[in-house]
């Protein structure tokens, strides 16, 4: 096999892994105002993810670090094309990521809403431009011989892009809340289960249009038949994991709503086939796997430093993933401090009053 | 301003930016994983309670070093595409490899320390911390690799059919002389920021409160202390080491850190001078005679090339344009570099002496020892990377690629001053809660450590799987 098509197939396991890893603490963040009822609660739903969202996030740096290593033409095109759509996913992802660590070190209720709010809208923003992202990079979008992009920001919000959006984000939430429903205990639990259910008939819908839209899209793409039998298979995965979350078998559901994002994640790699970013003003003018990709010497050596170090990698962070296995429920998170535990008595006893 | 100038800016900002939080990551993963070491072979619990007091500062701190990282890395295909389309196939690859190697280790052993207290024995616990400082060690060298090749290119070829730099020899990209001097220089610099920190803050615990665990912090204020001045005294070494080398292969960054117009033989060092704004004429300075051309070239007579000279040699071979940069901000930066590390270093040694003679801190001096010590290695390092990297200009690939022609030609001025006011404006806002956290945290003093569960005197009957997290978000 041509090194470049084997380095086709790393940046897509690297994409992979951030979207079977992230995507659950992406769904995490977004559930937290949606599932956590009350202080005590949210941080059992941020504990779920505290010790894994760091490892995680790794996986989209080392994506772009290897796509900036093994192709870049479609580094610099992509992130100088993508230019205001990744600011915002930055953006998101710093405010998230600082919420996750400050926000339990003060005791204020307001400091802790506003950090909630960063984690919710942090969360939710990247979970769709994600999927806009790889609209438009499976789509196709305008660029020219020189190998630039030359549409604008709102080219890139076309209609088969959002619909990408909103499959992502439905996607995340649904295993998210599997996730949740994995480990958590009582209440969340329950209630988690109930959600996944509710959010993942829609990401099914959803997806499913996504996918024919892109059978027709790429119309005549190398692998077009392949490309339907994996979407298929990630349709069938994620009616699979509903149907164990409905059994309450959550380990079974949390291993259906990973292979679908992983299938589906494969199945748009295997339509965009060689291109990297076709361009839609001239077929010509597309980033394939060889116009973009480094030299084979490049190729080489990176070859052998991820042979090497992705099934380590691999293996510390599922050592982590074992370590923090157990459930958590409210009587695991330590007890509040007196101020908030009082703000959050207060509160509750504004609502048991006002109908 | 044009959409080059926007771009030059913004990496300004965030590097400067990102580069407060790296070394403190650095230095301090040492310094706790060292504290941690303590308390596991003495079982003092001084050690315990200074590992998770400095723990929680190092961690406040992490956090910024990780978020504004990702910025570090997307900024180079989002605002130098050409760049990246020219030097992707040699500059990629020590970026994935930082990623893969070093990233992935930090992120995941921090994890499992933070969160592992009670969830692994204390052996396995006290050696993820190691393993994430390793990790550091491992980012920095791979970074500074790349950074390297940006000052001295080694190991490629410029090929004229993809119009790209090619790699030839990835061996001399990572043993390239610049990062071999660069890489102790920086980590010396690491430390001295976590050494002034920790001292810094050991030093206010035991002026503002004299009764409160002095003992420990006595202990802390002598370990921040060690590592400054042991790290000082590397700074000079290795800076030495690598002013000759930045000598040999980028001469114009040499003589512009003097602003040396002419060239010269015995050619003097000025620690102050006055003139006109770039530096080109003089009117006053206070001058060591020598110490230039010791420090360029080893010997105190030898010749240090002056700009004009350097000016004329690489128009002849680059063509026409100016090839000198900003010599105010070169010269200015060079000297506070040295002169704040130096300073810092002195308080430290003053604080060490004090500590072994067993004297006590108070008083106005030592109260302002503590302020200044921390942001003594602080600043020291943003000069330094502000010099290292102003220095190159104007290049981005020194001899190889003009900074002009890396921008993006994609992105609008537009589209650049957007991205940079709103990471500005998050920047300022998170600085503004980041140091309001960690004061916080300084004033609270060491914390308590809750008798161990199940020993004794815990009478509760709930069952291990009940019990509260040692450690929670």
């Amino acid at each position: 096999m041509e090194l470049t098509t084997v380095w086709f197939m790393l940046i897509a396991v690297l994409w992979i892994g951030y979207f079977v890893l992230e995507g659950f603490d992406f769904g995490v963040g977004i559930l937290l105002p949606i599932l956590g009822r009350d202080d005590r609660e949210r941080r059992v739903l941020l504990n779920t993810i505290g010790p894994l969202w760091d490892g995680n996030e790794v996986w989209l740096l080392v994506a772009g670090g290897a796509t900036f290593a093994a192709f870049p033409e479609w580094y610099a095109t992509l992130f100088s094309g993508f230019y205001l759509p990744l600011f915002l996913i930055l953006i998101s992802l710093i405010l998230r990521n600082v919420a996750f660590e400050f926000r339990g070190k003060h005791d204020d209720v307001k400091w802790r809403a506003w950090w909630d709010r960063a984690i919710f809208f942090g969360s939710l923003l990247p979970a769709i431009l994600w999927g806009v992202a790889f609209g438009n990079i499976v789509g196709g979008v305008d660029i020219d011989a020189d190998k630039e992009y030359v549409g604008t920001f709102f080219d890139l919000l076309n209609p088969y892009a959002i619909l990408g959006g909103l499959v992502t984000l439905s996607l995340f939430v649904t295993h998210g809340a599997v996730f949740l429903s994995l480990k958590t205990l009582g209440d969340v639990r329950v209630r988690a289960r109930a959600i996944a259910l509710k959010s993942g008939l829609a990401a099914a819908g959803l997806a499913v249009a996504f996918l024919t839209w892109t059978y027709f899209q790429r119309d005549g793409a190398q692998h077009a038949g392949w490309f339907m039998v994996l979407a298929a298979l990630a349709a069938v995965s994620l009616l699979a994991g509903l149907e164990a979350t409905r059994r309450g078998r959550e380990g079974w559901a949390f291993i259906g709503t990973a292979a679908t994002l992983a299938l589906a994640v494969t199945s748009l790699f295997t339509v965009l086939f060689p291109n990297v970013m076709p361009s839609s003003l001239d077929a010509a003018w597309s980033l394939t796997t060889t116009n973009a990709a480094s030299t084979h010497k490049t190729l080489t050596i990176m070859t052998w430093v991820a042979a090497i170090f992705t099934p380590l990698v691999v293996l510390y962070q599922g050592w982590s993933i074992y370590v923090f296995r157990k459930r958590l429920g409210v009587q695991h998170i330590p007890a509040d401090s007196p101020v908030v535990a009082a703000a959050e008595a207060l509160t509750k006893a504004a609502a048991n009053t006002t109908p | 301003m044009d959409s080059l100038g926007l771009a030059r800016w913004q990496f300004g900002i965030t590097t400067v930016y990102h580069y407060f939080f790296v070394p403190i990551t650095i230095g301090m993963a040492f310094l706790v994983a060292g504290l941690q070491t303590a308390w596991y072979r003495t079982g003092k619990e001084k050690y315990l309670r200074l590992t998770k007091y400095f723990g929680k500062l190092f961690l406040i701190n992490f956090a910024m070093g990780v978020v504004t990282g990702i910025v570090q890395e997307f900024q180079f295909g989002m605002n130098w595409s050409d760049y990246s389309r020219f030097v992707g196939d040699i500059f990629g690859a020590p970026l994935a490899i930082e990623g893969l190697l070093a990233f992935f280790l930090e992120s995941t052993f921090l994890g499992l320390w933070i969160f592992g207290w009670d969830k692994l024995s204390k052996g396995v616990h006290l050696a993820t911390i190691w393993i994430a400082a390793a990790g550091t060690l491992l980012s920095a060298y791979f970074i500074l690799a790349a950074n390297s090749f940006m000052q001295n290119p080694v190991g490629y070829q410029y090929n004229p059919l993809t119009g790209r730099a090619e790699l030839t020899d990835f061996g001399a990209v990572l043993t390239n002389k610049v990062a071999l001097v660069t890489f102790p220089h920086t980590i010396a610099g690491a430390f001295i920021t976590a050494g002034g920190l920790v001292l810094g803050i050991a030093l206010w615990n035991l002026i503002r409160h004299a009764q409160r665990d002095a003992d420990a912090f006595r202990s802390a204020a002598k370990l921040g202390a060690a590592t400054v001045v042991v790290a000082a005294a590397l700074l000079a070494i290795t800076g030495d080491r690598q002013a000759k080398v930045m000598t040999e292969v980028q001469p114009m960054k040499m003589a512009s850190a003097e602003a040396l117009y002419t060239t010269t033989e015995g050619a003097s060092f000025s620690i102050f001078s006055i003139g006109t704004p770039d530096g080109s004429e003089e009117t006053f300075s206070i001058r060591v005679p020598k110490v230039l051309s010791f420090l360029a070239t080893g010997d105190f007579n030898g010749k240090v090339e002056g700009i004009n000279d350097l000016q004329s040699a690489y128009a002849a071979k680059y063509g026409p344009g100016d090839y000198s940069p900003n010599v105010a901000v070169t010269y200015w930066t060079f000297r506070f570099m040295i002169g704040i590390g130096m300073f810092g270093a002195l308080i430290a040694v003053w604080a060490w002496w004090r500590i072994r003679k067993g004297k006590g801190f108070s008083g106005k001096l030592a109260w302002w020892a503590a302020i200044t010590v921390p942001f003594m290695g602080l600043f020291g390092n943003s000069f330094g990377w502000v010099f290292t990297e102003m220095g190159r200009q104007p290049w981005i690939v020194f001899g190889l690629m003009p900074t002009a022609a890396g921008v993006s030609p994609s992105v609008s001025a537009t589209e650049v001053l957007i991205s940079m006011v709103g990471f500005t404006l998050v920047y300022g806002l998170l600085a503004f809660v980041e140091v309001k956290l960690l004061l916080k945290y300084i004033k609270a003093g060491l914390p308590e450590i809750p008798s161990a569960p199940g020993s004794g005197t815990d009478s509760s009957t709930e069952s291990e799987d009940e019990r509260p997290m040692a450690f929670a978000y």
